[in-house]
Parts: C-alpha cells; structure tokens; sequence
C-alpha cells in the first residue's frame, strides 16, 4: 500500500513515487482533489448537454470554458501562499476600485449594473470572492487568535464594504456568499461561540432592516418561498417546475435527455440556476446522491487540506474556500428543491456559465498550492 | 502593534482551528442531511404525485376535426364538396416585423391592403405560437408566386387542408346555403367539444339546417406539447408509448337533396341574371326539384375566406345577390291567385258555372265612384269563369269577390298555404300576408285603419293591396292545384347516408290538412281553365304553351309595384324600370297526371306570361321530356 504524502511527510523521509504522482506533485496538482472535481466536471457537462437541448455548439462552449478554468487552476497552484497572501491587501483594493467602477461605469443587463467591459465583459465581484476571504485571512496572520473586538470590527468593516458594493449592483445573492465567506474565516479562527449566538439573535432585528432594503423583486421571491401556488404563474413558476422536475425523476430519473420537463422547456433556467433540477429528472435520487457525494469528497479534500496547513493564512483561507464552496452547492440545492428562496446561486461546476467556473477553480488552485508547497513553508 | 498581540501560540491555534472546522462539518452535514430528507420527500414519498403532475404538464388533448359530408342532387351529383387547397399562414412568434411583412404580402396581392388591420388584430389576439390564416385559398398562381418569395418571409408559409368547394356555385347557392368561418356567435349556439379542431360551420340553407348531420364527430389524439403549448414532434420512445389511445374522426353524413342539378341550371340560366325566382316542386311529395334565386353569388368565396373588399361588393350590391328572393321575397301574388279564388267561389256559391259577367274594362263598388281597372283599359266583353280565368279577367272577379267576401278568400287561400310559412327544411322563410279582418285589426293601430273595406276585397280578388306570397308558397299552391287538394310539406333534403356503413336515412313526405273542397268536379273545371291558359285558343299564354308534347295548366299574374294614381294613363316607358310591374307564373304539368309544379317570379319583368311563363316552360320540357330516371 502507498505512503499518502502526508505519511511521508511525517517520516521526513521520501517515499518513492510513482511517475504519474510525482508529475502531479511537480505541478503542484492534488490528485484526489482534482479526480473529483473532473468527475463532477464531467458529470456537469453530460447534465448540460441535455439541459441546453443537445447543443452541441453550446456545450463545446462550456467544454472550452472549463479548459480555460483548469489552466487557471493549474497557474494558482504555482504561486506559493507566502506569494498569495503577500499580494492580497493590493488583489483587494484592486477588487474594491474595480467594484467602485462598476457603479459608477459599469455596463446594464438584465435591470443590474454587473459588468466592467475591459475589452471583454467580466464582473468584479467574481475577484471578490477570493479577495474577500484572502483580506481576512490576511488581516488574522499575524493577530493571535481567537481576534479581539477591535480586530473583530475591523474584519467586519473589511467585510461588508465589498458586499455593501455588491448588493447595490444589485446582486444580493453574490453579496451574501461573499460576506459568508469572509465570516467563515472569523469563525474558523475561533470566534467565541456566544459571540456567534449573539450575533445570531441580533440577526432577526438586521433581517428586518435587510427586508427594507431588498428590491421588491427581492420580496417577491421571499414571499413565494413560503407559498409557491400563490402565484404559479408567476414568481412561484419556477419553484414549482423544478419540483415536479425533481420529483417525477424518482429513484432513478427518466433518463439522460429524457427529462420532459427540461425538454419540453417547462422548466426554466434550466441550464443555468435550474440545471440541479435536471439533475434530479434525468438520474433520479441515486445521481443525485452521486453528485452531492462527490460535492461532499471535495469539501472534506478541501478542509482536510486546511487542517494539515502550516500557518494561519493558508488554513483560514483554505478551510474558507472549501466551506464557502459548500454553501454554494446547499444554496443552490436548497432553493431549487424549494427549501430557501430562489437567490441566484449557480450550482458550482454544473451550471453554464464561465466567470464562476474560473473563479471556482483558481479557489482550488490555492487549496492545491497551499497542500503542495507545505514543505517548503517555516513553522 | 505591540509585542504581546503579536505573540502566536500555534499550537492551540490550530487546536481551535481543528474544532471549528469540526464544528462547520457537523453544521455542513446537517444542512446536506436536510436537503436530502428534501429530496427523499420529493423523488421517493411524493413521487406519484409529481410523475402525474409532469404528465399533465406536457400531454394535451388536440382535436381531429371530422371530414364534413358532402351535399349530393337526386341523382347524386355532387354539389358540395372537400377539396384540398393551400392556405397562407403566418406565425407570428416567427416573424421579426409583421407590419413590415404584411405590407411587403399586399404589395405581391397575396393579401389585399385594406384587410391588413383586420390580420393586425387578428394576430395582437391569439397566442404567439398559433398560426393566422391570411388566405384560405390561394390560387395555383399564387402559391407559384409566393413559393419564389418564400425566403424572404420567415414566419409566413402555406400549408395544404381540406376547404369546401362548390362545383356549380351560383346556380345552386341559394339551395344549398354555404359554411363559412366559425364565429363567437356559431359557437354560442353549437357545442364547442364537437367543433374543437373545425373552423367553419354552415351559415345559411341546407348546409346550416342539416348542420348536425354534415359536420360529423371530431376524433382526439395525444399530443405532447411544451411550455408555450405548441405541440413539438418527438421521435418514438418513452415519452409515446405513455399516451392513452387515440380516436378516430366520425366523418360527416351525405346529404342527398330532392334538387334536381339540370333543373336548377336551367332555370337559373333562364332568368338570366335578372331578379327573381324560380322554385320546381313534385307535386305528390313535396320534393322541390329546383329552387332559384338570382341574381346569385359565389358560395366558394364565403367556403375560402374573401377579401373585406368582396364582403362589402356583395353587401352593398343594389340586386341584392345574397337575398333568397326563393323564400324570403314577398311578392304580390296577382292573377296567379285565380284559380284558388275560382275554387272558393264555386265551393260556396258566389259563383257558377254559367255566371257571366260583362267587362267593361273597370269595375265600382255601389254609390262609390272608384274605379277598379281591368289589366285590359277596353275590357273582355262578356266573360264566364273558365274565360275569366284564361284570359285573366279581372272585372270578373271584382264582382265574384264581393259575393265571395273577405272571410271566405281568407279561409281558402289559407287551405292553400297562403300566408304561413310551408315549414321547408332551411332558414329564413318568410310568411308572406294572407290579409283578414283579423290581421287588419291586429296590425293596425289607428281605429280607422282597423276595419276592412269592401275595396279592400276587391283588389285582395287579384292578388293585390295587402296580400303578399314568396315564390316557394305559390310553388305549393300550384302544386296543391295539381294534386286536387292534396298537400305536402316542400322541402329539400330527400335523404341522407352514413358514408362508413351506407346506411340511408329517408326523408318521408308530409301530407298537409288537404284543401275541402266538396265538388271534385269544380278542381276539373279550374284546371281546365288554365290548361286554355297556356293551350287554348285565347289564353294568356298560349305563346309559351303552344307546341308543348305535354298538357300545360298554368296562370301568369302580373304584380303592381305601385298604384297608378287615378285618371292617369299607365306608360310602362315612363316609369323607371324598377317600378315596372313583377312578373309571375305559376304552372304545372302534365294536366291529367301531374308531376311538377313550377312558380316563377321575374321582378319588374312587366308580364307574367311573356316574361315568367318561359321560364316555366324550359323547366318542364327538361323535367318530363328528358328525366328518365326512375
């Protein structure tokens, strides 16, 4: 049985390796963590072919996207976390300088101000999703830890500045993950659990100043939540279709391009927010199960990453990435099954879509290159 | 920063670190816990409930609209048919510009111009998915012509389907009445299940009458459709093989008329575009053999869709071409009114048979100076009543009339069907006015007005004043004549037939109340004397009656559009043609055994027995000379 590269590492001795592993290591690529997320990439590409109507053109598309995204992983890996976390406070304020252009020049589509055209279209908060996590990791370094109030306020306001910028595109359901990932930060490093606890119960009296901000097509989805046949025509229609699309699936799905409700275009978003929907039509419970056991091998890959890093940047921010990569596939999960409102959460590595793809993938190009420059790190 | 800040204890951070990653497992295994019971409760508990729900979303019942009968002549030649024909269509989800597109259509005379906000609406209406039709029917050069252009008009194509077709169209129009376009209030009337699919329905004679029998019953198919409803074409598998069976069409029965298609093409032909009737009439059945109106239209432009343009031509057309002058003209009657009077005469003694009269070429009611006019200014010297009735002496029958009495004129032109309607198997059929003391108190209002004058009998004696008669009721009358007082019902449907078993449904003559009259031989003496109308030495018509192989009765009357005021020489030449008198004839033949009954109306046509008896005449020599059917 071969020595996992953690048991060599503890004997301090090098074990031999095969050829095809130390390849891996010399591009500083995990093998587990990558096998997975291939899989799931796969996967996703089989579920969107169906999703777009057998669009060949369009899935060729995503195909192209998911190269460029793994190149994008494979770069990251390089970059050592020393580098990183160096570079983070400048990737930062690039992030918010890019986030104040946006508002202020930013290209309109769909009603929201998203998008900075640079010769191509992109859209800043995808930077922030790695920046924000980044910062505060950052910031808690070289602070002991668990943080104190002060530092604690500071982290806060480092937080919520980007999402402030974010939720006025508006785009809340970015915003929101944004902020989560910066908290789970805090909260791995061991924010007091009655701090937490108090946060919680001062959450309801913040919900409710968070209601009188949200746009009414906000509200909207809140209120259809809790009673999608109120309007089934309208805001509840999507919830609806998707449910009927997950449940006629059963236990084992109608069938890949089978799914009527994808094909016969009840189902909306399909290939988009909707595309776990198809999913859960076409494979039934037990695809279903599949896909969220892979979700479930690269989040634990992820922090069993984090728990075997050296110092306290790379732990915060790998153990953040991975949780945060988490609460993207409940989010999404959740509001298409009709558990939470429908937010506008892609289901990562699924869903069509470039920008996120990439931005998933450099996550696990850090998570790859803090695994694989351990070594090389000071105690 | 100060030194003691700075100071990191590792170890117990990674510690804390450990235990809250820990912790956030826990958490992340309870929320993906939840999201599975989730997906258990949809895919596992509930799934009956969502598999149906998923079925009903996208399998939808489409109605197959049943092939509708056709309509055949007593010798089964077809005069309503189904034929294919192409149709343009747009669909407007398809088309980028429709403005723009039914602009560029009007240009190439696909479409007319004026009917481009009517296709506007049209399409601002329905569904996005759902076709318009823009021509029902479009000619072998236009489809030649758009299919070149094609191209240039996504959204807009052709597509092939069965539209009605009428292959003798005006000449048997009025008969048979024509479909045309389904509307809101067709559907208010019939069952919309049975007419899902259909999209024209019968407007007006035979095919709106025997509607239920022509239309057949529309069979189903399952069709899965998607989110917009529009039925989508899916190759064989799973998503088939689910459907529940499909169901055929009922086809529509045949209709066999009574018509006679020679008869009707010669009697419309006879009249010659001019207004009037014609209306042919077996006198043991009451079978109508022909029933005319012209001038007439095209049945086929209301079958495939005319342009507004033509809608209003035909409307606003002073000859009134879709007016069934057959059944819904009400003309006065004139002399044709006769020998039913004669009949009622004899029968109650105001007259006899040895009776003369002398005429002087005017008639006045005692201590009255008015005068009522013989058609002929010098009169007919003196007349007994087979004389009266063949030379049409109207003097004669001023005097008889006021012997004879409003009631009794009433009472037997009322046997003969007079002022009723005949009950025939289509729409529309008007009344006409067989006038009384009682109808005069009834539609009057002015008390003055209420009272029936002896005047008022006398010019009732020749068909005039108030009476009034369509062509179809003195086609009865003559047939009734013919029969010796045995009536029947007219009408037109002889039968009709399941097309899949053949099996035939027949339409049983209806034997009317016959006329009472108590004399046989007074019917002889009356029918003789219009047999010297169209074969005696002076009858009126023996022009038209002369040289025929076969005895003729018959009796022409000649209608007053207006009365000539008094004193006042009539000058046919210096009244306006449409003020010219209304030409009529009735007729049947042959005498002794009798087989039609013919009544003939020319409008404005002056004479009956120049005009109308003619017309009579064609009728006959085709119908006993050349019919040698069985």
């Amino acid at each position: 049985m071969p020595l996992s590269d953690t048991t060599r590492l503890v004997a301090g001795k090098e074990a031999p390796l095969s050829g095809f592993t130390r390849l891996l290591r010399q591009l500083h690529i995990d093998g587990p963590l990558l096998g997975a997320l291939l899989m799931i990439c796969g996967f996703g590409i089989a579920v969107l072919y169906s999703a777009v109507g057998e669009s060949l053109r369009l899935t060729l598309n995503q195909v192209l996207r998911l190269g460029v995204a793994l190149v994008g992983m494979l770069i990251v890996a390089q970059f050592p976390p020393d580098f990183l976390r160096r570079w983070t406070p400048w990737a930062y304020l690039g992030g918010l300088v890019l986030l104040i252009l946006v508002l202020t020049s930013g290209v309109v589509s769909q009603g929201a101000r998203r998008w900075l055209d640079i010769g191509i279209r992109f859209q800043p908060s995808e930077i922030m999703k790695l920046a924000v996590p980044m910062m505060a990791a950052w910031y808690l370094h070289h602070r002991p830890i668990p943080p104190r109030p002060l530092q604690l306020l500071t982290l806060a306001a480092l937080i919520v500045l980007p999402t402030v910028l974010i939720a006025k595109q508006p785009d809340l359901g970015t915003a929101l993950l944004i902020a989560a990932s910066g908290v789970i930060v805090i909260v791995l490093a061991g924010l007091p659990i009655r701090v937490m606890v108090a946060l919680g119960v001062l959450a309801v009296p913040g919900a409710l100043v968070l209601w009188n901000f949200m746009q009414d097509y906000q509200k909207q989805r809140v209120l259809t939540l809790l009673n999608p046949d109120s309007d089934p025509l309208g805001a509840g229609y999507n919830i609806i279709q998707s449910k009927i699309a997950i449940g006629s699936g059963g236990l084992f799905g109608k069938g890949w391009t089978n799914g009527t409700q994808a094909h016969l275009e009840f189902l909306p978003e399909r290939d988009t927010d909707f595309i776990f929907a198809v999913i859960g039509e076409e494979f039934g419970l037990l695809g279903v199960l599949m896909l969220l056991g892979l979700y479930l091998f690269v989040v634990g890959r992820g922090l069993w990453i984090a728990a075997h890093a050296r110092d306290t940047y790379s732990r915060l921010l790998a153990g953040s990435i991975s949780l945060t990569f988490f609460v993207y596939v409940f989010v999404n999960t959740a509001m298409v099954s009709g558990l939470v409102p429908v937010v506008g959460v892609p289901l990562p590595l699924v869903s069509f879509g470039g920008t996120s793809m990439v931005t998933l993938m450099a996550g696990f190009g850090i998570l790859m290159s803090i695994h694989s420059h351990r070594k090389l790190l000071p105690h | 920063m100060s030194l003691l800040t700075s100071i990191k204890d590792h170890h117990s951070e990674r510690r804390v670190f450990i235990a809250r990653i820990i912790l956030a497992s826990v958490v992340a295994g309870l929320l993906l816990a939840i999201v599975i019971v989730r997906l258990v409760q949809l895919q596992v508990i509930d799934y009956e409930h969502f598999a149906e729900r998923a079925q009903g979303n996208r399998v939808r019942i489409e109605a197959v609209p049943p092939i509708r009968g056709l309509i055949l002549d007593r010798k089964g030649r077809v005069l309503a048919e189904n034929r294919p024909a192409y149709q343009l269509e747009l669909i407007p989800e398809q088309v980028d510009d429709v403005d723009d597109t039914l602009q560029r259509l009007a240009n190439l005379e696909l479409i007319e111009a004026t009917d481009i906000d009517r296709f506007k609406t049209l399409i601002a209406r329905g569904p996005r998915f759902k076709p318009v039709t823009l021509n029902l029917q479009m000619t072998d050069k236009e489809v030649a012509h758009f299919a070149i252009q094609r191209p240039r008009f996504p959204g807009v194509d052709f597509r092939p389907r069965l539209i009605r077709h009428y292959p003798d169209g005006p000449a048997v129009a009025h008969a048979i009445g024509y479909v045309g376009a389904l509307s809101e209030a067709d559907l208010q009337r019939l069952d919309p299940a049975r007419y899902s699919g259909t999209g024209q329905t019968g407007k007006s004679g035979v095919e709106y009458s025997f509607e239920s029998q022509l239309h057949g019953d529309p069979g189903y198919r399952h069709v899965v459709t998607n989110a917009r409803g529009r039925v989508v074409t899916i190759e064989t598998g799973e998503l088939l093989d689910s459907l529940p069976p499909d169901a055929q069409p009922t086809p529509g029965h045949n209709v066999f008329l009574s018509i006679d298609l020679d008869l009707q093409r010669i009697a419309y032909d006879a009249l010659g575009g001019q207004r009037g009737a014609v209306v042919a009439i077996d006198p043991w059945t009451g079978e109508l053999l022909a029933l005319v109106s012209s001038p007439s239209f095209d049945p086929n432009l209301f079958a495939a869709g005319m342009s507004s343009t033509q809608f209003n031509g035909l409307q606003s057309d002073t000859e009134r071409p879709l007016f069934n002058r057959a059944v819904r003209g009400t003309y006065p009657p004139g002399s044709t009114i006769k020998p039913m009077l004669a009949l009622a005469a004899l029968e109650t003694g105001a007259t006899n048979l040895t009776r003369k009269s002398v005429c002087i070429g005017w008639f006045s009611l005692p201590n009255s100076t008015h005068r009522y006019r013989d058609w002929r200014p010098e009169g007919h010297g003196p007349m007994d009543l087979h004389d009266a009735i063949a030379q049409s002496c109207d003097v004669y029958f001023y005097e008889v009339s006021i012997d004879l009495g409003i009631d009794n004129l009433n009472h037997y032109l009322d046997q003969f069907g007079l002022g009723q309607p005949t009950g025939i198997d289509v729409p529309g059929e008007k009344s006409g006015i067989n006038p009384s003391r009682e109808w005069k108190a009834a539609t009057f209002r002015n008390p003055a007005d209420q009272r029936w004058y002896n005047g008022e009998t006398v010019i009732a004696s020749i068909g005039q004043g108030y009476m009034l008669a369509t062509p179809l009721q003195l086609a009865s009358a003559a047939a009734t004549l013919a029969t010796r007082g045995t009536r029947y019902r007219p009408h037109l449907v002889a039968a009709w037939e399941d097309p899949l078993t053949g099996e035939r449904q027949l339409v049983r003559p209806e034997r009317l109340a016959d006329v009472e009259i108590e004399n046989e031989f007074y019917w002889e003496t009356v029918i003789d004397a219009m047999h010297s109308v169209m074969q005696g030495p002076r009858g009126t018509a023996r022009a038209v009656g002369t040289g025929a192989p076969y005895a003729m009765a018959g009796k022409s009357g000649t209608a007053q559009v207006f009365t000539v005021a008094q004193e006042e020489e009539y000058d046919e030449e210096e009244i306006e043609y449409r003020l010219r008198d209304h030409a009529l004839f009735i007729a049947f033949a042959p005498v002794e055994n009798p087989q039609i009954a013919v009544a003939v109306i020319v409008e404005n046509g002056s004479s009956g027995s120049r005009v109308a008896a003619p017309v009579a005449r064609a009728i006959m020599d085709q119908y006993l000379e050349i019919d040698d059917a069985p």
